[in-house]
């Protein structure tokens, strides 16, 4: 069985952002980098598939600058085989279609049978990537999975809608799913396994070779919004935070009385 | 312009984002027309064409099939573009259909400037501006971002759309959420710890302080998900919506689906190290606090009232 698992590397979304000097994206230095927490899902459960099918090749992809090898490293220690980094300093400024394109053109004739990608980016939130390769491709896909089992070429999962309640859905290999956050538990990578990933093969492409597609939409600029919030910021020390609040919920509100 | 609306239906019944997609085409200024995969009984208050496909036939979720459906109305019609919700049903057809058209998709709008599309980024923390290349498009829209003050009372005209709705998935049926007998709806005081409690022995401070204030606790998507609270105490669109007298909210950021749940709480306080968090839009008082310090002074001064 083939195996591809897509990640993007994204900042810490706890970070304090700037606006770049283009004005088209948030400046890159002094952030803190990590998997797509999505994409930890994602390469979870295709680790898990491995295991349990034993005769499986397992690959994982990432387009951006060489810092993104860092992040494919633990996606490697973690049990991927193998690592194709699709190298692109300027993969921010790429839009979904084409990196669904780009990631299709590496696909195309490699006859994968499953394709997992995250549901969406944590910055960008498009949530459009996987299922459009799943449309390059021609092969079906399902989005926004909480549950996964596989067995002999059927794949049973369950997709989560609004309210908690889930859908159940099967269908045959080949397949594209999207993983939603709490598909698994995702695992640390130990040591040793950090260890043998350093070994791994870790393939560069220029995204030029891979490139195909011309793109249908473009970042015209970001911005910080404009504060809507009226409310009240309160700082200083926790005692009198405390007796601060209290003073505004016993005005302000019915629940201390 | 002339958009297509795409209405939804689930186990039997309409959902009621049509509302919100109505406000996103008058803000549009444009014409409309809607479809759905549905039920003749169960219909919008629409003042308009609406394209019907049984959902008997169709299936609830079947993407080939409910994708042919909407790209022969499109054909029909003749539209610039098609609006979804950005719901588990919108961010799932709209790139099979925007692939189909070859046009651009743009998703999660919240906003319309100047017939610019505005979405967020970085979890809301900054907003884009997108610019689209292609002749038609294909968008989804945030939940709660649109939306008339009443439902419209139209009658659609209806143009039933025969077909056979074959599809490469199949769909086995839903699975409801579990409520353990609990219904935070009903709470007065909710307190909800969010990935910021650090640990699960401290969801017993987010749980005390509830109790002190005479309510119940609640819980952000990653503590639910790392099983630390049971997902009947989760808050947001995929666990549920509540609206107590006082919602406090312990180390959550304030994603959009994290707001959706709660933000209709009458008095809403937060609790985070993060000045800039998100969930200062949404909050009557912000307490730039670490919580593991504020929280048990706090409950320990309620506790003395
Ligand atoms: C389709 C879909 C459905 C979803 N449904 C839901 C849903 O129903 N409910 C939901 O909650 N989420 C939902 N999510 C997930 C949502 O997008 C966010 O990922 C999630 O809400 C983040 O939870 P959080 O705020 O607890 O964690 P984070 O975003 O990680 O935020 C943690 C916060 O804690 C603060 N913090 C850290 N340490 C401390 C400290 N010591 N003291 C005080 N503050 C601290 C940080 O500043 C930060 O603001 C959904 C996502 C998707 C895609
Ligand atoms: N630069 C990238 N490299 C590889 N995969 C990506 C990249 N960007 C997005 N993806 C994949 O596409 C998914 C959805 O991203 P998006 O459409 O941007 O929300 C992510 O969770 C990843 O699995």
């Amino acid at each position: 069985m083939k195996i591809l698992v897509c990640i993007k590397q994204v900042p810490d979304m706890e970070s304090k952002f700037k606006v770049d000097s283009d004005g088209t994206w948030y400046e890159k230095s002094d952030l803190v980098w990590r998997m797509n927490e999505y994409d930890e899902y994602a390469v979870e459960q295709a680790v898990q598939l491995k295991e349990q099918v034993k005769d499986a090749d397992l690959t994982v992809l990432c387009i951006g600058g060489d810092q993104v090898k860092e992040t494919m490293k633990k996606a490697l220690a973690m049990g991927c085989d193998r690592g194709v980094h699709i190298a692109d300093d300027d993969s921010n400024s790429k839009e979904p279609y084409e990196k669904a394109g780009i990631i299709a053109e590496y696909a195309r004739d490699k006859s994968f049978d499953l394709v997992f990608t995250g549901m969406q980016s944590q910055d960008k939130g498009s949530a459009q990537v996987g299922l459009l390769i799943a449309e390059f491709l021609d092969m079906p896909g399902v989005s926004t999975i909480v549950d996964f089992s596989y067995s002999d070429g059927v794949v049973s999962v369950k997709r989560e809608l609004e309210g908690g309640m889930k859908a159940c859905v099967t269908a045959r290999t080949p397949l594209t799913v999207t993983c939603q956050l709490g598909l698994n538990t995702v695992r640390y990578p130990t040591l040793p396994n950090i260890m043998k990933a350093k070994r791994k093969e870790l393939l560069s492409i220029p995204v030029e070779d891979l490139l195909k597609v011309e793109s249908r939409q473009e970042t015209a600029r970001i911005y910080f919004p404009e504060k809507k919030g009226t409310g009240l910021i309160l700082e200083g020390g926790v005692a009198e935070l405390a007796d601060k609040l209290i003073g505004i919920l016993k005005e302000k509100t019915t629940v201390l009385t | 312009m002339k958009l297509l609306l795409v209405a939804e239906y689930r186990d039997g019944k309409l959902l009621a984002c049509c509302n919100e997609l109505m406000d996103f085409s008058d803000k549009m200024g444009a014409e409309s027309v809607m479809c759905l995969v549905g039920s003749e009984n169960d219909l919008p208050g629409y003042s308009g064409t609406l394209y019907l496909a049984d959902a008997k036939i169709y299936g609830e979720y079947n993407p080939d099939g409910h994708k042919q459906f909407i790209l022969d109305v499109v054909e029909k019609e003749q539209v610039d573009m098609v609006a979804f919700s950005h719901s588990s049903y919108g961010w799932d057809l709209a790139p099979r259909v925007a692939f189909a058209l070859k046009a651009a998709q743009v998703s999660e709008i919240v906003e319309v400037v100047d017939e610019i599309p505005v979405v967020p980024l970085c979890n809301a923390k900054l907003r884009r501006d997108v610019l689209v290349k292609t002749k038609q498009s294909v968008v989804t829209i945030q939940a709660g971002a649109f939306g008339l003050p009443e439902d419209p009372v139209g009658t659609p005209v209806v143009e039933k759309v025969e077909g056979n709705g074959e599809g490469r998935v199949e769909f086995t049926g839903y699975e409801q959420a579990e409520s353990g007998g609990l219904d935070l709806g009903k709470a007065q005081v909710i307190v909800s710890g969010g990935r910021g409690i650090g640990k699960p022995e401290n969801v017993e401070m987010i749980a005390n302080l509830a109790k002190a204030l005479g309510g119940e606790y609640g819980a952000s998507r990653p503590v639910v998900d790392s099983e630390w609270v049971e997902h009947n105490r989760q808050v947001g669109t995929t666990g549920q919506t509540v609206t107590p007298k006082l919602y406090v909210a312990c180390g959550i950021s304030g994603a959009i689906q994290h707001l959706a749940g709660m933000k209709k709480s009458e008095f809403i306080v937060a609790v985070n190290t993060d000045r800039d968090a998100p969930i200062a839009e949404a909050a009557d008082v912000l307490v730039v606090a670490d919580l593991k310090e504020f929280i048990p002074l706090f409950t320990e001064k309620i506790q003395a009232l």
